[in-house]
């Protein structure tokens, strides 16, 4: 059958700065470049070009660039090139539509239209630099009451488990088998580094990241990849995952390619097998069920470590986490629409779930209206982008914040969107071993570990403007945001103050 | 002396060092120049081999006893007593070989260049010739497969 698609992309090699010696041919996995000897010149395939831009950052002179492809589409608003294209692949090969990392569309970011305050005239501001900022956060459920013994200074009340995080930042679920050892290592050294938690995601806890153990959140899911009582413990905390942002609803399939022998060990499943995640836990069909199972991992851990569950924002979000605290959830977890993914299918990607932000302050002002807030901790995950939007949303009310894209790019991901393919070019999303050496975790953890730091001193500059010393004291403080463009309905579901009020 | 390791482990076969070091050795040291329009062509003195299987950057080791300075009929090669390094000058070299026969790493050649063939080596290369300093196949690597630490001998 002829092939309809066109190239998504297209090559520019500038020829006067090119000096033929071959970097991006050896750099690309796609097979873009070739270099012609008779012809004494670079064949170009531009269809396989994914734009990864692995070839135009190693160019040793700079001579490449990757731009659009030029064909111009019919000038229609609703048949647009992009359209016809996803048509044409869909008539040639009958499939889902696959694709990776988050939702592209151009949807509003509320984070774009929350604006912070600082400190003028009838308060003072801090300066982080001279006096000590607190960026400390616990995640766990609170004790009702402290009974404190004064005369001696010690608390009381016995603390239910919780973790402590010197960073608001935590890095997301990406299990081993999407992405490759290396990647998953140079997390978990930030993460010792850094005093955060890294997350398993449901591939199990490689045996060369146990020594992470105490540094790493471990994940539970509808296909139970990986899980024993060993792997449980293993971790600082136990996640069970019911949605994810990027692809609510659905469940997940690492196809069997990807599963060598070290993924086969770590998952605890046959080489080669496809790894598929149902949609639903087969054995959740109701928040009782779900109170059973996470009693039955703190039965497993002896009640040492909190354990979290993590779903997707979706319409009634606000009821569904109510839900889960009642169950008995140490930490709620909520994903947004934008959230990344390893692959998903594009209509569900693009289509399904809401916006985080709404979502997260829909859930917390449910929390404390039913007087629960203080039984779980609330944190949230799909596209923290930067340091400000990591302050609205402890301003919107959550513990911490979850983030895998921005780690992801500081280890050289270019948010190409073709992490199914198991050919990333930076070693990130893939498991061929040429590739997965790419990435040394050395260099990746120090470029995470350099990215989370200045984001944090970016944190406590903003809070210190507020006037704000702690994370603690700005958790949930909504009178520090005020919203730009944003109509009385949406206001209203934020909890914040149009600009000028 | 601090000398430049190579791991194989990290090597990821770009060849990015052989450009900087081909740039580090021309006249202009602008990398597009020196390998688009210099004549003799700038040679590199670190060379990858194998694929993108495995590959590894060979250099020379600059060894406490060289081969090659052992081997030297024409007193070309040379370590310095100071630095440490092991340079050839291309004014005494013949040509001959000998080095290249000796090196147990395969890390001299001879190349057929103008005025004459004669051999090139690693000189550990720093702001100056012959002086040590951060070489620039390390700075290039991009995976740290290459890295210059100090060292015994």
């Amino acid at each position: 059958m002829l092939d309809y698609l066109l190239p998504r992309y297209k090559v520019l090699r500038e020829d006067d700065l090119c000096v033929k010696c071959g970097v991006c041919e050896r750099s690309c996995a796609n097979d873009v470049h070739t270099l012609d000897e008779e012809m004494d010149a670079f064949l170009i395939d531009h269809k396989k070009c994914v734009n990864c831009q692995r070839c135009v950052v190693m160019c040793p002179t700079g001579a490449l660039a990757i731009t659009n492809w030029p064909q111009v589409g019919n000038g229609s608003n609703n048949w647009t090139l992009a359209a016809m294209q996803e048509i044409a692949k869909q008539s040639q090969t009958g499939g889902v539509l696959l694709t990776s990392m988050g939702n592209p569309k151009p949807f509003p970011i509320y984070w774009d239209h929350l604006l912070l305050n600082a400190s003028q005239v009838t308060n003072p501001s801090i300066d982080p630099l001279r006096e000590p900022m607190e960026t400390r956060v616990f995640l766990g459920a609170r004790p009702e009451a402290l009974k404190v013994n004064e005369r001696e200074h010690l608390v009381k009340t016995p603390m239910p488990p919780q973790i402590k995080l010197d960073v608001p930042v935590m890095f997301s679920a990406m299990s081993f088998g999407s992405i490759s050892l290396n990647a998953q290592k140079s997390l978990a050294m930030a993460a010792q580094e850094l005093g955060t938690y890294f997350n398993t995601g449901e591939g199990g806890l490689h045996k060369d990241l146990e020594r992470f153990g105490a540094h790493a959140v471990v994940q539970v899911a509808s296909g139970r990849f990986g899980v024993d009582t060993h792997y449980l413990n293993a971790g600082a905390m136990i996640e069970i995952k019911i949605g994810q942002g990027a692809k609510p609803g659905i469940g997940g399939h690492l196809p069997g390619e990807k599963i060598n022998a070290e993924v086969s060990r770590t998952r605890m499943i046959p080489e080669g097998t496809d790894a598929i995640s149902p949609a639903p836990h087969h054995d959740i069909y109701s928040i009782e069920d779900l109170r059973q199972l996470i009693f039955s991992l703190k039965e497993a851990c002896r009640y040492q470590k909190p354990v979290a569950v993590k779903i997707a924002a979706v319409h009634n979000v606000a009821a569904i986490a109510s839900g889960m605290v009642r169950a008995g959830a140490d930490v709620v977890v909520l994903d947004g629409f934008r959230g990344g993914t390893g692959a998903a299918p594009t209509r569900i990607r693009d289509n399904v779930g809401i916006p985080i932000e709404l979502a997260l302050a829909a859930v917390d002002r449910r929390l404390r209206e039913e007087s629960i807030r203080s039984q779980a901790s609330l944190v949230v995950a799909g596209t923290i982008r930067s340091s400000a939007d990591i302050v609205k949303a402890v301003a919107l009310g959550a513990d911490a914040v979850y983030c895998a894209s921005g780690p992801l790019i500081a280890l050289g991901c270019h948010q190409c969107q073709d992490c199914a393919s198991g050919k990333c070019n930076w070693g990130i999303a893939t498991q061929r071993p040429e590739l997965t050496k790419r990435l040394n975790p050395e260099i990746g953890a120090q470029r995470v570990i350099n990215l989370v730091k200045a984001w944090n001193h970016e944190v406590q500059e903003m809070m210190g403007g507020m006037g704000i010393n702690a994370i603690d004291s700005l958790k949930g403080n909504r009178l520090m945001l005020r919203g730009v463009g944003l109509n009385e309905k949406e206001l209203d579901i934020l909890g914040v103050k149009h600009a000028g009020e | 002396m601090k000398r430049i390791y190579a791991i194989e482990a990290w090597c990821v076969d770009c060849k990015r060092c052989e450009v900087a070091c081909k740039t580090f050795h021309s006249k202009s040291r602008n990398t597009v120049k020196a390998l688009k329009a210099e004549f003799p062509p700038p040679q590199n003195r670190i060379r990858v081999e194998g694929g993108r299987q495995l590959s590894i950057a060979v250099n020379c080791r600059h060894c406490a006893a060289p081969k090659c300075v052992e081997g030297c009929v024409s007193g070309a090669m040379t370590k310095d007593p100071v630095t440490g390094v092991v340079s050839t000058n291309p004014e005494k070299c013949v040509g001959c070989r000998t080095c290249v026969s000796m090196c147990p790493f395969g890390c001299v050649r001879i190349e057929e260049t103008f005025p004459k063939a004669v051999a090139f080596k690693c000189d550990l290369c720093g702001d100056v010739l012959g002086q040590p300093g951060e070489p620039s196949c390390v700075t290039a690597c991009p995976n740290n497969a290459l890295i210059y630490i100090e060292s015994e001998g």
